[in-house]
């Protein structure tokens, strides 16, 4: 099991946001957490990446219970992150983003032929000395997910990567996170439903704190419950 | 700015901080080289915030904390130990560790900017106040009486091979200006090594840097503590370049104008604090001179003024400028080759017609 969560509860004063969840995953999954608004999906993301210290409940990434752990610490284990808003340093040009994510985890050397390596592979390269805030919505997203790429990490863990992007971007997003899927355990939070169909292995879907169901996509969108959830259908009495 | 710009930016920067080294004590009275001493001890404190605060992204209020212990620390070691070398030492070290103690509550208790800045203003006005209170013979360190609001009169410099040999005032020139050459080109190297860009992160995002794996909090307290320890030496040249430290070091005005040089030099640059600090040095000195105008009231509206029209500071504007110019007439330039070749072209096809 590469990550697991027993019975993780993140309370807000008295709104529970996720409700005793036990959620699990394999090496070399590529998982998808969907849900409508507020169904807990973005506080569980938090509570995985160690950003919020759960109420009650464990995380457990490779036999590790990180609960308690700061998010560096997380992130260090080879966890890639990628939080819902473009978190990127908009002072600093593309290629010192990446850079400083390479250089993380190895040496300074090795940390330049990762990051050209990168840039490469995102067709980055016309953009490469243009400081982040200069730059598009969606290019900012991609920079973000090389800076995640550039950490080498086994276990990835996306919320909305797609968000903002235009069609061709989302695209090449899901071409991408097939291809990091190679090399590691993948899980994406998402609400764009032709993203997800392009990428999805399994999708567990959230709703209102818990784990409504867990299955294939077909499985999923077909179930009479996620409907309801999703579009508001009212099962005819 | 590219590189070999950068490069030849602090090239010259070199040469100048030489020239003044070593002209300006063969061309100036004495009374000018001594307030410039205490010019450039005052610069290193600038330069000392505009490291923490430009290239860490921490508002330290209080950069004077750091300054006032340097200075005590220095002149009660230096009365104590008879020798001027290890009490500046002692000194540096002794607002490093002040750093460090105070860094380390502020980062690992993960406060925000603000209480940073407020609980850092409130250390320096605690301290002004205890210290001036410290004026009974009963209050002293070892042979040392810390005076109250008369300070600490500290003993002259000696060399550092031969205590009973000291240096005239006009030589701490010499002693100080190289403090601050050597400070200046150790932050430059600093925020090009891997700690200084991975602070310099840190301002630009705080949490995507955590996210990288980057421990937050401990890079913070380095680069408080750096800081700290380069904040304690301009204590030290401070206390010696006007003979005394005193309590006033911690007040309000002088916690506020720490700030102010920075603003008016420009963040995110290192000069730029250091002619911040000059600059306003010189004016101050100026209008001391005079009785028309209030000085604060015209510092004031000084500094309302920058902030209005210049808010990046003097130094980031004036490169802005100058990027500019260039670019435009680099275009004006490469605009005048196309006409002309689009020129020949056509006399061309006259030709071939």
């Amino acid at each position: 099991m590469v990550l697991e969560t027993r019975a993780l509860s993140m309370h807000f004063g008295g709104v529970v946001a996720v409700d005793r969840v036990d959620f699990s995953l394999r090496e070399n999954e590529l998982r998808c957490l969907i849900g409508p608004n507020g169904a807990g999906k973005s506080t569980f993301f938090k509570c995985l990446s160690a950003q919020l210290r759960p109420t009650a409940g464990d995380v457990v990434i490779r036999d590790f219970n990180v609960t308690e752990s700061e998010t560096h610490q997380v992130a260090r284990m080879g966890v890639g992150i990628k939080t819902q808003v473009p978190n990127v340093f908009d002072g600093l040009d593309v290629e010192e983003n990446i850079w400083l994510s390479a250089s993380q985890s190895t040496s300074i050397k090795r940390a330049r032929v990762i990051t050209s390596e990168v840039i490469e592979r995102l067709q980055l390269g016309s953009v490469r000395k243009a400081q982040l805030g200069a730059l598009a919505h969606g290019q900012r997203q991609l920079v973000e997910l090389g800076m995640v790429l550039a950490g080498e990490p086994w276990l990835v863990i996306l919320d909305e990567p797609t968000a903002g992007m235009t069609q061709d971007e989302v695209v090449r997003t899901a071409e991408i996170i097939q291809e990091i899927n190679k090399s590691a355990t993948m899980i994406v939070v998402e609400h764009d439903m032709q993203f997800i169909r392009m990428i999805a292995q399994k999708v567990t879907v959230f709703h209102q704190g818990r784990i409504l169901i867990e299955g294939d996509m077909d499985e999923v969108s077909s179930d009479e419950r996620v409907r309801e959830v999703y579009l508001g259908h009212r099962r005819p009495q | 700015m590219k590189r070999s710009q950068e490069t030849n930016a602090l090239i010259l920067i070199g040469i100048i901080g030489l020239v003044t080294l070593f002209g300006v004590p063969l061309t100036l009275d004495l009374y000018s080289v001594i307030s410039l001493t205490t010019a450039v001890s005052l610069a290193i404190l600038a330069l000392s915030l505009g490291l923490i605060w430009g290239f860490g992204g921490i508002l330290c209020f209080g950069q004077t904390v750091f300054f006032g212990i340097g200075g005590y620390a220095y002149a009660i070691a230096a009365l104590n130990l008879g020798g001027s070398a290890v009490a500046i030492i002692v000194a540096v070290l002794v607002a490093a560790a002040a750093a460090v103690f105070l860094g380390y509550f502020m980062f690992y208790g993960r406060l925000s900017d603000v209480y940073l800045a407020v609980i850092t203003l409130t250390v320096t006005l605690i301290l002004y106040s205890v210290i001036r209170r410290t004026s009974g013979p009963e209050y002293k360190i070892g042979i040392a009486k810390i005076g109250g609001f008369n300070g600490i009169n500290v003993p002259p410099i000696n060399y550092p091979w031969d205590v009973n040999k000291f240096l005239y005032p006009e030589d701490f020139f010499y002693v100080a200006m190289v403090a601050l050459l050597v400070t200046y080109f150790f932050c430059v190297w600093l925020t090009k090594t891997h700690f200084g860009r991975v602070s310099e992160s840190i301002r630009e995002n705080e949490v995507r840097t955590e996210l990288l794996g980057y421990d937050v909090r401990i890079y913070k307290l380095c680069m408080f503590t750096i800081g700290g320890a380069i904040a304690g030496l301009a204590g030290t040249m401070f206390a010696n370049s006007i003979g005394r430290i005193t309590p006033d070091v911690f007040n309000l005005y002088n916690a506020a104008l720490t700030i102010i040089w920075v603003i008016i030099g420009g963040r995110g640059t290192l000069i730029g604090p250091v002619l911040g600090a000059l600059i306003f040095f010189y004016i101050t000195s100026l209008l001391g001179q005079q009785n028309v105008v209030n000085i604060n009231l015209f510092l004031g509206l000084v500094l309302i003024i920058f902030v209005l029209v210049v808010p990046k500071g003097i130094v980031p504007s004036l490169v802005q400028i100058w990027v500019r110019r260039r670019s435009r007439r680099l275009t004006a330039h490469s605009a005048r080759r196309m006409r002309r070749r689009g020129r020949s072209r056509v006399t061309e096809v006259a030709v071939e017609e």
